[in-house]
């Protein structure tokens, strides 16, 4: 018999550590398809084109590198919100909220939860189209618990969710916004150590889904997420994301719009020192008419820190008055810092405006000496600047009060260092 | 209250002199003005004497009150009691006027020993001052400078003079880019803060800014070097005259 090839004895050594969740019905099913999709791609290399910026070893191998429990305070602590718990892998769902319907992953093998049980896995299989994401497939195959989140009206209040504890959790949620039904979605955490998370979300037409993440400020953090969207005629799509000193971060968001005047947005403001990681990837595909899609990342980055992102705006034949839009920055607060930036274009329509944008340049001496001359400390006037500089993606938040909170958060970090 | 001796500085990065000795002291109470043409090394005596990067002092001395200037950190000859209003005010997007100054009044405040403002405090301050400079509440909330017209950062300008009361004033061609109704208004605002215990240099190309801020003393200055010193009569002669004349006379 034949040695396996290297990709090959990493996928399975990381599959033996794992136990495919029991069940049958549709769930097991969608286990059983990803895990097969899984073993056909193997596990994520260095060499893997997708892969090169970005060293996946430490979100593949069998066991986290880092067995540090994180703990920390609540990002949204102030925010009027529907609190979800998963602490240590146990969900603790809120009473009866109008317009939302919710149950656990857990759960749905034995529930007949019809909706759910044509989108599990099938974004995540969609999204692993033009480029594969293996990461995703696994957590597909072994996600042990996740929210299937079902919104039928105007919800009051934000649903927070709030993933704390157990190290290494795999978890899949699933959330379909149905016809002009709107949901705001907090999402924080301090997950010690590794977490492999993964969000389907279907929107049907008229549909609007708004999602605010905080990840950090634990340095001692490896995430992996993935975020994938299908957005159906005049849809709104949102996702902003906050994120602070994690070792190593990468965030994937992969979005389809696929009915006529839908619009999506995606951005991120990021900031971190020395060993942090931090890997934005983003892939929106337009196959229909008159939609606009918006990407806004910038990242502060200081004594060694990387930055990486690939954003790529795929507008599929036919997709005529796409209007879309990629910027990617970066701060760099000394020259050891790096940023990384792939932007893509790949156009199928004549009929189309699409910009991207990617920069990278050092502080603004002139603004620096500017804020010292009034009396305000280098170290403090440096934090105002690097405020000033994220502030043009954390105005991509809508709401006004939760992009104000945002913005309260930034300047206490970056005030604690 | 300013003492500058034998002030020689040159730029960091080339063998360039600008300051070749300059010598000025200014006294607690008076406005003295700086006249002189282009690239005599006005504005750049202003940005050593607030501690901007890219000059290096390769003699004299220049002191506050007795203090050495030149040995300070900008953030600390602020707190000392030196301001200097920009040329050109610097445009801050995402940082809001008000937040900026609250934070500026109280690091001085910090770094002087003295209690720091509370927001309440400082809120009714700051309207009061706003108010006579016609800010309105809006250019408070807004960041720093960002969509201001050449006026509204001048006279943004001099609102954070005024919340700083520093004891030594430097004003860096404050009328340039502002119209006749913007230049009384901001005249109007550095009158306002003129007392016994507080110097001002007035750094202007023009003679029509000391028509509304009136000078007691009058310097003209050529080639990194005071080359003249008098009365408010000496403004009104180049005025007339140009530097010509007086250049070739000096």
């Amino acid at each position: 018999m034949m040695a396996a090839d290297p990709k090959t004895q990493a996928t399975e050594a990381r599959i033996a550590a794992l136990t495919l969740p029991e069940g049958n019905g549709w769930l097991a099913k969608a286990r059983q398809d990803a895990l097969g999709r899984l073993q056909a791609t193997g596990l994520p290399s260095r060499r893997d084109e997708y892969w090169r910026y970005t060293k996946p070893a430490k979100l593949v191998q069998p066991e986290p590198a880092l067995s540090v429990p994180a703990a920390g305070e609540d990002p949204f602590a102030g925010v009027d919100a529907h609190v979800i718990t998963i602490e240590d892998g146990v969900i603790t769902l809120p009473g009866a909220i109008e317009g939302l319907e919710i149950a656990t992953l857990a759960n749905a093998a034995t529930a007949d939860i019809h909706w759910a049980r044509d989108l599990y896995g099938a974004l995540e299989a969609a999204g692993s189209g033009p480029v594969a994401r293996p990461m995703a497939m696994l957590n597909t195959a072994f996600a042990t618990d996740g929210l299937l989140i079902h919104v039928t009206g105007a919800v009051d209040r934000p649903v927070h969710l709030r993933t704390t504890g157990a190290s290494d959790p795999i978890l899949h949620h699933v959330v379909k916004v149905e016809r002009g039904a709107t949901l705001t979605l907090l999402e924080s955490g301090n997950i010690g150590a590794r977490s492999n998370i993964a969000t389907e979300v279907e929107l049907a037409d008229g549909a609007g889904f708004h999602h605010l993440r905080v990840q950090g400020p634990e340095p001692a953090l490896h995430v992996n997420t993935h975020i994938f969207a299908r957005l159906g005629a005049e849809a709104t799509f949102r996702s902003f994301t906050l994120a602070a000193h994690g070792e190593l971060t990468r965030n994937e968001a992969v979005i389809e719009l696929t009915g006529d005047d839908a619009t999506a947005t995606i951005g991120g403001a990021a900031f971190g020192a020395g060993n942090f990681h931090h890997d934005d990837t983003v892939f929106i595909t337009h196959d229909a008419v008159n939609c606009e899609s918006r990407q806004v990342f910038k990242k502060v980055l200081r004594d060694g820190a990387t930055g990486v992102f690939q954003g790529k705006i795929l507008v599929k034949e036919g997709a005529q008055k796409t209007d879309g839009y990629q910027i990617s920055q970066s701060l760099l607060l000394d020259e050891d810092a790096q940023f990384l930036a792939k932007p893509e274009l790949e156009i199928y329509a004549d009929d189309v405006a699409c910009s991207h944008g990617s920069t990278t340049g050092a502080i603004d001496e002139t603004a620096l000496f500017y804020l010292r001359s009034r009396g305000v400390p280098k170290r403090r006037a440096v934090d105002m600047l690097v405020l000033s500089f994220l502030a043009e993606a954390v105005e991509e938040i809508a709401d006004e009060d939760l992009r104000e909170h945002v913005t309260e958060l930034l300047a206490d970090w970056l005030a604690r260092g | 209250m300013l003492n500058i001796k034998n002030l020689h500085v040159k730029l960091e990065e080339e063998d360039k002199a600008i300051l070749k000795g300059v010598d000025l002291t200014v006294e607690a109470g008076k406005v003295h003005a700086i006249m002189g043409p282009n690239g005599s090394g006005k504005s750049t005596l202003s940005y050593v004497l607030s501690g901007r990067d890219g000059y290096e002092v390769t003699d004299g001395s220049a002191e506050l009150e007795g203090e050495d200037l030149l040995d300070m950190e900008p953030e600390e000859r602020a707190a000392a009691g030196l301001f200097l209003a920009f040329q050109y005010p610097v445009e801050i997007p995402g940082v809001g006027n008000m937040t900026f100054l609250r934070t500026a009044v109280n690091a001085q405040r910090k770094a002087r020993g003295e209690e720091e403002l509370s927001a309440g405090d400082f809120l009714k301050v700051i309207r009061a001052k706003a108010k006579d400079l016609k800010i309105d509440a809006d250019m408070l909330k807004r960041p720093v400078n960002v969509g201001f017209s050449g006026g509204e950062k001048k006279r943004n300008e001099i609102l954070q003079m005024a919340m700083l009361e520093p004891r030594m004033c430097v004003l860096d061609e404050t009328d340039s880019g502002l119209d006749v109704d913007a230049m009384k208004l901001v005249s109007e605002g550095v009158n306002a803060l003129r007392d016994a215990g507080r110097g001002f240099l007035v750094i202007t190309h023009y003679q029509r800014l000391l028509d509304h801020i009136k000078p007691d003393v009058v310097h003209i200055m050529a080639d990194g070097r005071i080359v003249k010193t008098g009365g408010p009569e000496l403004a009104l002669e180049v005025e007339k005259n140009g530097y010509g004349d007086l250049l070739e006379s000096a």
